[in-house]
């Protein structure tokens, strides 16, 4: 993990999303599901963001303005500087036969650089709105529903290896349909190296520190 | 002497940071193992956060046998936090160390219900149990906190770890509900920076043993304060949380800031608070605390 001080490129609105785009340095982008802490402008603690787009020396975040950390962080302009620390905790097991991505609203975040890591993958998205859908845009040729209609609707007959980001019911609702998914979790963290033991959630009766020993956890 | 403010830091998992500080301070050890408050158990404020972790730890058994050991061999001195719901549950824990450094019994923790005995109570029953150093945290929200202070030194407390977080309650604007599972947490960060000096100025006058000052630390300048309120060492919290590097630039603020004031050392300004009538008036108040009933009522 390294902490270093990288100047925004852009942010740049998808839908109602920012996408923010920050010089990479020598920072390792990491494993797809993987996260960074970013400083919030004027805030006392920073933000985990997982990396959404890895290339051309730039670190790309999706960040969905719900609070004033969020606000902050989409409120940044080209040349704005801000700490990043990471990459942070555990990624997806990229050694899948036959991936299928799975994400939720802003928890597509992590999709694209997974995808792009895995080379091509199928992928279903399912979003609030048609505002919130144009976040689809990041993942070419994913197939795509909006409430009330989920995405365990689209999950395909034939056995795929899920990897899956999105709110908690959906995580939920996969994990009892796809025992062996990879799923990432969200929690509020202060710190994302396990020092402050805030994103403990129960899994299975057992607290798990969702910063070190997530956010991708096997479902089962 | 930069420590950890108990319960920011795992060394275990960051020992990078951990060999960055003087000591580390671990979170506190109780008899019995403790999962904590159900999620969500951290929340930012405007000026600060609150957390309501409610003391999960594995529990003095497993603590002994499997965390403290891999402690030990980081190389650095390990602080011992310990905590219980009586002076007996204290005692024991505090007569089953060994070769820790020192030990900070909390006695203030704001997120557990139970109402522990009293601080003196509790570090007399720690003194007979070890020989270890023992360092009592206090809560700031204490009516007269010095006489809390005069208490555990007359108990046998070596030193005072000053202060641990003050209760507060964020609402989600939404919902107007609590944030926090559990309702109100304890609250820390750079709001607390005043708390922490008005505490460690007002023990500083009051108690002739050391104290390790702490609450909103974020600068070396913030570490001089804490020091020039009488502080002898000074621990990071949540700054450590939005920078695992804090303790490196603190330590070089700290050297800086004492430098640019014509000091040697940073402990050299050591009570640069208080003026000569107050701690005049400290000293001759610890003497009358010798005399039974012959308390003075009001200090400085």
């Amino acid at each position: 993990m390294r902490r270093e001080r990288r100047k925004v490129v852009a942010a740049e609105p998808v839908g109602p999303y920012t996408l923010l785009r920050v010089e990479r340095g020598g920072l390792e982008a990491g494993i797809p599901g993987q996260f960074f802490m970013l400083e919030a402008p004027g805030r006392v603690l920073p933000r985990p963001m997982s990396v959404c787009v890895a290339e051309g020396g730039e670190l790309t975040f999706l960040v969905d303005p719900i609070g004033p950390g969020t606000r902050a962080l989409c409120e940044l302009e080209r040349g704005d500087r801000l700490h990043l620390l990471g990459p942070l905790g555990n990624g997806f097991d990229l050694d899948v036969e036959r991936p299928l991505l799975v994400g939720g609203g802003i928890g597509i975040a992590p999709l694209p650089y997974l995808a792009q890591c895995l080379g091509s993958a199928p992928a279903i998205l399912g979003f609030r709105s048609e505002h919130h859908a144009e976040a689809a845009a990041l993942l070419p040729g994913a197939e795509v529903c909006i409430e009330p209609i989920y995405v365990t609707a689209l999950l395909p007959e034939e056995r795929h290896d899920v990897l899956a980001c999105g709110p908690e019911p959906m995580l939920a609702a996969l994990r009892t349909l796809v025992p062996d998914a990879q799923l990432a979790w969200e929690a509020p963290m202060a710190c994302g190296y396990g020092a402050c033991y805030g994103c403990a959630v129960e899994l299975d009766g057992e607290l798990k520190r969702l910063c070190v020993e997530g956010p991708v956890l096997r479902a089962a | 002497m930069l420590l950890n403010a108990s319960g920011c830091l795992d060394a275990l998992t960051a020992p990078e940071v951990a060999r960055s500080l003087d000591a580390f301070v671990t979170k506190t050890i109780t008899p019995e193992p403790r999962e904590g408050n159900p999620a969500v158990r951290i929340a930012e404020t405007d000026a600060g956060m609150l957390n309501s972790i409610g003391l999960a730890n594995p529990g003095r058994e497993r603590f002994l046998a499997g965390t403290l050991p891999r402690l030990l061999e980081l190389g650095i001195p390990v602080w011992v936090s310990v905590g219980g719901f009586s002076a007996a549950e204290y005692a024991e824990t505090c007569a089953a160390l060994e070769d820790v450094a020192a030990i900070e019994l909390n006695l203030s923790c704001p997120n557990v219900d139970e109402v522990p005995e009293s601080a003196a109570a509790i570090v007399a029953a720690c003194r007979s149990a070890t020989r270890l150093p023992l360092y009592a945290k206090l809560s700031p929200s204490a009516w007269d906190i010095a006489e809390g202070a005069r208490a555990v030194e007359a108990a046998g407390a070596d030193g005072l770890s000053l202060v641990n977080t003050l209760r507060g309650l964020a609402l989600d604007p939404r919902t107007l509900r609590p944030v926090l599972a559990r309702g109100a947490g304890g609250y820390s960060g750079p709001a607390l920076k005043p708390v922490a000096l008005a505490a460690v100025h007002a023990c500083a006058a009051a108690v002739e043993i050391p104290i390790v000052g702490m609450g909103g630390v974020s600068s070396g300048l913030d570490a001089l304060e804490l020091i020039a309120a009488g502080a002898s060492a000074v621990a990071l919290g949540t700054i450590l949380f939005s920078d695992p590097g804090a303790a490196v630039r603190i330590r070089d603020g700290l050297a800086a800031e004492a430098a640019a004031r014509d000091l040697g050392h940073p402990l050299d300004a050591r009570g640069l608070a208080h003026s000569s009538l107050q701690m005049s008036v400290s000293r001759l108040g610890n003497e009358m605390q010798k005399v039974p009933g012959n308390r003075p009522k009001v200090t400085a």
